[in-house]
């Protein structure tokens, strides 16, 4: 399925590359990615992802501690969240 | 996909506490009727069991899956007074309900409920007077009676008996906090599909296995509404539409989703602004950032009377279904911006009753000096029935007497938060209510 992989915080060494390992280990493919930089020093990065073997959850237990690890916000959502928010 | 509407979504999430505030599985129990009721109470605990055993279950992966909490699991069933008609023994099904909802695990459990809005048979009657002693024995299991519609106008022999049923409630569960009157609601016109406790029940119009959905986000609107400073109503009106679709349009994939994996009817989305005991999750904040200091003050009757409006028309147009209560509630011990207005002296149980004349529920959570009469309690009931059946639309009263008590603050905990005592208009209403009889319907009811 795909979903999308958000990183909300302080920019620092390292983000990007954990979140994509983290991926990577749990079988999705990135699709797409957009990062941006705001307020100086705001990290924010959307990951467009399709999961493969693992469930959302299991991602998600694996990004939490990447989280934790790095004192940023991830999320993983399935995409229809926001498709079905902003479309009609 | 836009990024920005990515952003937008996870702040809703995040910073300003946009939940599925329930999904609640409507299960019908006609087919456990019996004239024995321990084969009611067998079959009753076998199919919900059966329906629902897996509802947390299914939660648990939606939430993980879209990343939005899913605050309540709910299970409502066909209003009781009919279930156990045939075998008597309405307490033992009740304690029935209350096991299997700790069983699957899910917050409440409703449909301890009769519908009794023009008549009341001796069954009926005899299951009115079970509810103190079931809502003081359980703890999950909600309770309703309807006792009055646009279409048949207001019973008030049932009104005389539920104010009873309010006293005596809060008498036994005195200890507790006068809890077991959280748990009942009396309602004009209730109805059928409704997700939220109290009141839920599964309508007897309705199917087999239901899910509704309740969802909630006052602090969306409110948010929203920040971007609007000194902009003209209708333009307000606007944003609330365009932030209740988006809402609504999360509780609709939720409801089916839930539907399809419990085998079961996507039944309808209930968007409801549902405050919680939390800063900026409050409808009073909302409306106070709608131009009003305070909630209570002129002005806050055309303010909500916007709100709900705005609401219900964004919501419509989100879901193939929209129903159940769909506006804005105003809980006072559930939403801190109406706590702090009562305290300050501007919001006053007269200033509620008339914004219920224009919003979603009813006096709704409110606290009473615990020295109040039943026969006030029913005056009350009378009262918010009589706006209701006249304006063609629900109303309720769950209200609590605070036993020992005349002023100061009851705790109830959790989402039902804390409620400061509300003074009432002295007198005595007694003479009029112990008439009992029938108010009857109102002129614009005949429409055959």
């Amino acid at each position: 399925m795909k979903a999308i992989v958000s990183v909300l915080g302080k920019d620092k060494k390292g983000i990007i590359a954990k979140v994509s390992n983290a991926l990577y280990e749990n079988d999705c493919n990135i699709l797409d990615i957009s990062q941006t930089i705001m307020q100086s020093n705001y990290f924010t990065m959307l990951m467009m992802v399709e999961t493969g073997d693992k469930t959302i959850s299991e991602v998600n237990d694996a990004l939490s501690k990447i989280a934790d690890e790095m004192a940023v916000e991830i999320r993983i959502q399935h995409e229809n969240i926001f498709t079905s928010m902003n479309s009609i | 996909m836009i990024q920005n509407d990515v952003i937008q979504t996870i702040e809703m999430i995040k910073d300003q506490h946009l939940d599925i505030r329930t999904i609640t599985v409507h299960i019908s129990l006609f087919d456990c009727i019996s004239d024995d009721v321990e084969t009611v109470c067998k079959k009753v605990y076998g199919k919900i069991l059966n329906k629902a055993g897996k509802l947390i279950e299914v939660a648990d992966y939606i939430q993980s899956k879209y990343g939005i909490p899913i605050v309540n699991k709910r299970v409502s069933v066909t209003p009781i007074s009919l279930i156990g008609a045939a075998s008597g023994g309405y307490s033992q099904i009740g304690l029935t309900l209350d096991k299997v909802a700790e069983e699957i695990g899910i917050d409440f459990i409703g449909g301890y409920s009769a519908l009794v809005q023009k008549g009341m048979t001796e069954s009926e009657k005899d299951f009115i007077k079970t509810i103190p002693y079931v809502l003081k024995n359980t703890k999950k299991l909600c309770s309703s009676v309807n006792i009055g519609s646009t279409k048949a106008g207001i019973n008030m022999d049932a009104v005389k008996l539920v104010g009873k049923v309010i006293k005596e409630t809060a008498e036994l569960t005195a200890n507790e906090g006068c809890i077991g009157c959280a748990k009942f609601v009396a309602f004009a016109n209730a109805v059928e599909d409704n997700p939220f406790m109290a009141g839920s029940f599964n309508g007897i119009g309705e199917g087999d296995l239901v899910i509704n959905v309740g969802i909630s986000g006052p602090g969306v609107v409110k948010t929203a509404l920040t971007h609007a400073k000194g902009k003209p109503c209708d333009e307000m009106a606007n944003i609330i539409k365009k932030t209740a679709f988006k809402i609504t349009r999360v509780g609709e994939l939720v409801a089916r989703e839930a539907a399809q994996m419990l085998g079961g009817t996507f039944g309808i989305v209930d968007l409801s602004l549902a405050p919680t005991p939390n800063r900026g999750d409050s409808v009073a904040e909302v409306l106070e950032e709608m131009g009003l200091s305070s909630v209570g003050i002129p002005g806050t009757t055309a303010c909500l009377a916007m709100l709900n409006d705005a609401v219900k028309k964004g919501g419509t147009m989100a879901s193939a279904h929209v129903g159940g209560l769909s506006g804005a509630f105003i809980p006072v011990s559930e939403d801190l911006g109406m706590i702090d207005a009562v305290n300050n002296g501007t919001l006053c149980i007269e200033k509620l009753e008339a914004m219920t004349a224009v919003c979603s529920v009813g006096l709704d959570m409110i606290a009473i000096p615990g020295d109040t009469s039943a026969e006030t309690i029913s005056a009350i009931i009378a009262d918010e029935a009589a706006i209701g059946v006249i304006n063609n639309k629900t109303t309720a009263v769950r209200v609590i007497p605070v036993i020992g008590k005349k002023e100061g603050t009851i705790e109830f905990g959790g989402l039902l938060g804390h409620a400061p005592i509300m003074p009432l208009k002295k007198g005595d209403s007694s003479e009029f209510v112990l008439r009992g009889g029938r108010i009857p319907a109102p002129m614009h009811s005949y429409k055959n």
